[in-house]
């Protein structure tokens, strides 16, 4: 709107807009831009109630007292979970991106039908299955491994139908020349898998995982609805917890904290990788 | 049209005499009768063909002709509708065959190099030794050398083949090859992705290899490698053989005029009349 006033003799610089270059205008817009962000800041500096917040948010005693627990503890559980969820799960999603490019009509059946109904459910109802319907289902079984075996199966439950589709575009993408080459060399279909096409995928693929990885850590919070023991509590059920017996936001805001350490290095980690297979493609 | 042609191919069978065809015991590769199409495009109309022992046969023609789907026939990387294919008395067209077993005997050359690019070059002639042939690692690393010293590739064992010229590249894809030991060796278009100026190492090391005796098909558009190395030249042109004969004959003195109207094309492209693909 701004932009269509022309020539208004009677303006500030006694310039007619229309006269700006256009090095001029972007350089406006961008101002423009800049100063909105700052006021927007301002406001909601100036509306929130402080004194509320830092005793509820950030009081440093409870902070402290979660030392070092929340570090010997919750923190090395949520690892736990999430690597040895991510580790089950991406070995049933190689398996399930095997079967949806096999030759064999069943195979592929039974891995879209997979692939669609996991990447369609919520994982929170699949932590409530892995907890409640497989010791209904199964009775006098248990999951091995106690609540790490229960969490790895739900997270890898969840995360394989996400990462057989990675695997599969990743396979998918390694040029047909390789398997030729490969084949004529007189190795078998799997072999020719398994030592020439699927290493050269799993390069193309480690961005995607490792932000499938970002994800599970985030995921792994849903052990929550399993209802754990004390030592098996990760960082938010352990935050939650602390955060009810305080009365005090303050050990959630640690918690949270405690996920950002892990996350943004990996999800950096992952764009670093992700440029680093672009230059070397190109 | 084909049927022409048929008789055209005639020149080049009466040389060898109609016995060599008919034992097949002694052919390299034999093909009879071969159809192949993907989907409606009928590549190859009935193809008969046939390289002898030690013979260096050079298929030249233009693109879409159905060379290089012949030579991907050969090893079945390209599955025929009909037809027989025989690779050193085995008919690999047969359903029971272990073509896995039949591929080790015959090395395939890409016009694209095809190196494994996540292995270092020794491992990508060792990779299918140690896998497939089940050899010792000192074993398949001497043998990987040797043929590593043969392409003039010692010092490059090490690298990866992002590090390599595609001339390299494709040397080093020669003596993945040859690390199998085969009996025969198919080369798909070997230069035609170089640079001008590495076409000719590459061709050396073919032609070293020629005079090791060992059995090649080569497609290619390297008339004076054809003129040089081959003993047998055979021009195909939709789909069939046109004309099939010595260098001499095909190359200097092609009787078929389509071979003539290709052959003007390709020696002399500035000349060429008309478009150059059909």
């Amino acid at each position: 709107m701004a932009t269509n006033t022309t020539s208004t003799p009677g303006s500030s610089t006694g310039v007619p807009r229309s006269r700006l270059t256009r090095r001029q205008r972007r350089r406006l817009s961008l101002g423009v831009q800049y100063a909105a962000f700052v006021a927007v800041l301002v406001l909601l500096a100036l509306l929130a109630d402080w004194q509320t917040l830092r005793t509820n948010f950030a009081r440093g005693e409870i902070a402290r007292e979660m030392f070092p627990d929340v570090l010997t503890i919750a923190l090395r559980n949520t690892a736990i979970y999430t690597l040895s969820g991510f580790a089950a799960g991406l070995v049933l999603g190689v398996l399930l991106a095997l079967m949806r490019l096999s030759s064999v009509p069943p195979y592929r059946w039974l891995a879209t039908a997979y692939v669609e109904i996991f990447r369609g459910l919520p994982a929170l109802l699949i932590f409530i299955f892995v907890g409640v319907g497989v010791p209904l289902a199964f009775p006098g079984t248990t999951i091995p491994g106690g609540t790490v075996g229960k969490v790895a199966l739900a997270l890898a439950l969840v995360s394989a139908a996400y990462m057989a589709e990675t695997v599969r575009a990743g396979i998918q993408a390694v040029p047909r020349g390789q398997r030729e080459a490969a084949r004529s060399l007189g190795m078998s279909s799997s072999r020719a898998m398994v030592s020439i096409v699927i290493p050269q995928a799993f390069r193309i693929i480690v961005p995607p995982l490792t932000n499938e990885l970002v994800l599970l850590f985030k995921d792994s919070s849903l052990v929550l609805f399993l209802g754990v023991q004390l030592e098996d509590r990760e960082l938010t059920k352990f935050g939650r917890d602390l955060a009810s017996t305080k009365a005090n936001i303050t050990p959630i805001l640690v918690a949270g904290l405690c996920y950002l350490v892990i996350t943004v290095p990996l999800s950096y980690l992952a764009r670093r990788l992700e440029t680093r297979n672009a230059r070397a493609s190109a | 049209m084909s049927s022409d042609a048929a008789t055209a191919a005639g020149s080049g069978e009466d040389e060898r005499g109609d016995g060599a065809r008919d034992d097949r015991g002694d052919a390299a590769i034999d093909v009879r009768a071969l159809h192949k199409s993907f989907g409606t495009n009928h590549v190859l109309r009935g193809i008969d063909f046939s390289v002898a022992r030690g013979e260096v046969v050079c298929v030249i023609g233009p693109s879409g002709s159905g060379k290089s789907t012949l030579l991907r026939c050969i090893n079945l990387l390209e599955e025929p509708q009909s037809g027989k294919v025989y690779v050193g008395g085995v008919e690999i067209t047969d359903p029971d065959v272990d073509i896995d077993a039949v591929r080790r005997r015959i090395g395939m050359v890409f016009q694209s190099f095809n190196l494994f690019p996540h292995l270092t070059v020794l491992e990508n002639l060792t990779i299918a030794q140690r896998r497939v042939l089940r050899r010792s690692k000192s074993e398949a690393e001497q043998l990987a050398r040797a043929n590593l010293a043969k392409v003039g590739l010692s010092e490059k064992a090490a690298a990866y083949p992002a590090q390599l010229s595609g001339g390299q590249q494709q040397r080093a894809a020669i003596a993945r090859s040859l690390s199998m030991g085969p009996d025969v060796m198919l080369f798909d278009e070997p230069t035609s992705a170089l640079d001008p100026e590495l076409v000719g190492d590459v061709l050396a090391v073919m032609r070293d290899l020629a005079a090791d005796g060992m059995t090649m098909m080569v497609v290619t558009h390297e008339m004076s490698f054809a003129r040089e190395v081959a003993n047998r030249v055979v021009f195909m042109d939709g789909g069939v053989v046109v004309e099939e004969g010595t260098p001499e004959q095909v190359i200097a003195a092609p009787r078929q005029e389509r071979t003539r109207s290709f052959l003007a094309r390709v020696l002399d492209p500035a000349a060429a009349p008309g478009p150059i693909e059909h």
